[in-house]
């Protein structure tokens, strides 16, 4: 892997068969990422992006071309070695937030790091630290069915760098949100990506979080058709509600 | 990871009460049944020991092949100096003679002339010479329903069911007709001093109880007895101390081909009793079997049903990078952790239930009527060590099955689908 990429692709196909036809979901995509890029991959539903989140993701494997993620080439990896990939390098953020209802908000936040085998008193700390970043730290003891979507996407987000991941994917993280907690959201996910380093790619047809993105891959069809890189993306001079 | 677990379990009720209940209710189930089982297999080897076949016997072989036939012509003779050696020999077992008779009991009216007559069992024990073990051995103080024992030769006990029904009273002498040792007709007169009740169908309906030097004398069984029984001083039933017993005993007269030399047999070894046990055990094992399949099937479901409730957290762990065999084996210890739990509860109940019915018991006399077995009226449970493990083997097997048929939905998850299935989650 050279030091300045985290991702690439190359002639990346998706192919999924239905029936006696073939679904092309991604059709050659050769996209590269370096860290601590806050990129978002926009169109229109079935233009592919998901797919390419869950092959990034290590979730699914390519129908053809390659895929190289933090090193390791996703199509050779076995589900041990992906599970493995996911738990240490990679946190995902979904839609609809998807925390486990019994578990306390600390306990949500807690999950990955008992998942890594990391001891208590640092779990404890390491949550806090999570937890803080968010502003959550204060509902710590509290149920999810106790939080507002905004706070439980909030808790999401926790989960997801609580293990201090190189990568973050998040698929349609504000479509259950409304406008100020979507902002809310969206100025803390800048925040961590510009102080931790971590990189985001997001999947999002949501004009509030294109508003933020460094850098705008547009899908058809599952071909890319345009990329393009901000050097300051324009919604970040307008807000600054905090959380 | 463990503990994470539990806290899941412990605040997730639906996921975990249904299981934690059916394991509870069949474990408890289980263990009644085994203890109850146990309880009949103790009832029969007891109650059979107790008035027939002894911990161990000798009789002749003659008497032995024909046993069921009460051949008193066939009798040991010399007991004196046989009882002395066995005493000598195996000085653990406590050995008393025996004498069972038939006949007919005859009481007179106040003519002498026959009023009623009626079919008897008799059975002849020292009861009058000290030391006698009898007494403790038929439990004769409780078995007393009205009168008193025995102090004296020419008397007799007789089951309280025959005397209502002949109605003879406590100090009635009535006459027993039997046949001697030689084949002659045996007749005496015997004062009934009590009426006695064992609890036991087969000798409730006709026995008369006397003593054994009556019974000789009558019988013309001097020195003689048709069997002679041993009961381990303890009065617990060991049958491996009783096999060595009854081998080194038969091989001192393996040499002999006389009819008349004695033979000894261990209370398994009579009536068919290990194939009775053998049988019994069989049941509660088929019981416990069926209860593992139906308990599997239910808890299978449970898990399947818990599974489709959790597909939202399960994708997600999956997702997060929890490897598939780690969230298999979770779900596992989840179960197994509820298995545990409902095993010792259902433990717990089932100890108490086996318990009353250890205590009090259960009057079955109406199903005994007809019996012929040596079996107490009264069936109790009897609660073993194995009492308290036995219902583990259901509540931990069953979970296990069960769990890891329905955990198995883990490995047919497809990751690939993982983002839209929980978008729609």
């Amino acid at each position: 892997m050279e030091n300045n990429r985290l991702i690439l692709t190359q002639k990346l196909t998706k192919i999924y068969s239905m029936g006696q036809h073939q679904l092309y979901a991604l059709k050659e995509v050769d996209l590269s990422f370096g860290p601590g890029e806050f990129a978002g991959l926009v169109g229109p539903s079935g233009s592919g992006k998901t797919t390419f989140l869950n092959i990034v993701g290590s979730l699914d494997i390519p129908s053809k071309g390659k895929v190289e993620v933090l090193g390791r080439q996703i199509e050779t990896l076995s589900h041990k070695q992906a599970a493995e990939l996911r738990k240490r390098h990679i946190g995902f953020i979904f839609q609809t937030f998807n925390l486990l209802p019994v578990y306390t908000v600390f306990e949500n936040v807690e999950f990955p790091l008992i998942l890594l085998g990391v001891p208590a008193s640092e779990r404890r700390q390491r949550v806090m630290e999570a937890l803080e970043w968010v502003k959550l730290a204060d509902r710590a003891n509290s149920r999810p069915s106790q939080l507002s979507g905004g706070e439980c996407q909030r808790v999401a987000i926790a989960r997801a760098i609580v293990k201090k991941p190189a990568l973050i994917l998040a698929d349609e993280p504000t479509a259950n949100l409304d406008a100020q907690n979507s902002h809310n959201i969206l100025q803390i996910m800048v925040r961590l990506n510009q102080e931790l380093g971590t990189t985001f790619i997001f999947a999002t047809h949501d004009e509030k979080v294109i508003g933020y993105l460094k850098r705008k891959i547009t899908l058809v069809d599952g071909k890319v058709t345009k990329d393009e890189i901000f050097s300051s993306p324009p919604v970040m001079e307008g807000h600054h509600e905090s959380p | 990871m463990i503990r994470f677990l539990l806290k899941g379990i412990l605040r997730d009720r639906s996921r975990s009460l249904l299981p934690f209940l059916t394991i509870c209710f069949g474990v408890m189930l289980t263990v009644v049944l085994y203890s109850w089982m146990k309880g009949a297999e103790a009832n029969i080897a007891e109650s059979s020991a107790r008035f027939d076949y002894g911990h161990l016997k000798i009789m002749t072989r003659a008497y032995a092949e024909e046993a069921e036939l009460i051949p008193n012509e066939l009798a040991l003779v010399g007991v004196s100096e046989l009882m002395a050696k066995l005493a000598k020999d195996f000085p653990q077992i406590e050995w008393t003679p025996r004498i069972k008779f038939g006949g007919l009991l005859d009481l007179p009216d106040e003519k002498g002339e026959t009023l009623v007559q009626a079919p008897i069992s008799g059975l002849a024990v020292n009861l009058l010479n000290p030391p006698t073990p009898e007494k403790d051995i038929l439990n004769l103080e409780n078995a007393l329903a009205r009168g008193r024992l025995p102090q004296e030769a020419g008397e007799a006990l007789l089951s309280e069911e025959l005397a209502q029904r002949l109605g003879i009273k406590p100090g009635s002498v009535a006459t027993i007709i039997s046949q001697t040792m030689t084949g002659s007709l045996a007749l005496a007169n015997l004062r009934f001093v009590g009426t006695i009740r064992f609890g036991i169908q087969v000798l409730d309906a006709q026995a008369i109880l006397i003593d054994l030097a009556d019974a000789q004398r009558i019988l013309d069984m001097e020195d003689a007895s048709g069997e002679i029984l041993g009961f381990f001083k303890d009065g617990i039933f060991r049958q491996k101390v009783a096999e060595a017993i009854v081998n080194q005993f038969n091989a001192s007269f393996s040499q002999s081909s006389d009819r008349f030399s004695p033979i000894m047999k261990s209370l398994l070894d009579q009536g068919g009793l290990a194939d009775l046990l053998a049988m019994v055990q069989s049941v509660y094992s088929i019981i416990i079997f069926v209860f593992v399949l139906a308990m599997s099937v239910v808890l299978w479901n449970a898990g399947l049903m818990g599974n489709i409730r959790r597909f939202g957290e399960i994708g997600v762990r999956l997702a997060m990078g929890e490897d598939k065999g780690h969230l298999y084996r979770s779900l596992i210890s989840e179960s197994l952790i509820i298995g545990c739990l409902g095993s010792i509860v259902g433990t717990l109940g089932g100890l108490g239930i086996a318990y009353y019915l250890q205590v009090k018991g259960v009057n079955v006399a109406s199903i005994m009527e007809s019996s012929s077995i040596f079996i107490s009226e009264v069936m109790r449970a009897r609660i073993t060590w194995f009492s308290a493990v036995v219902g583990f083997i259901p509540g931990l097997g069953a979970t296990l099955i069960g769990s890891t048929l329905s955990a198995l939905g883990v490995y047919r998850r497809q990751t690939s689908g993982l983002m839209k299935e929980l978008e729609a989650y």
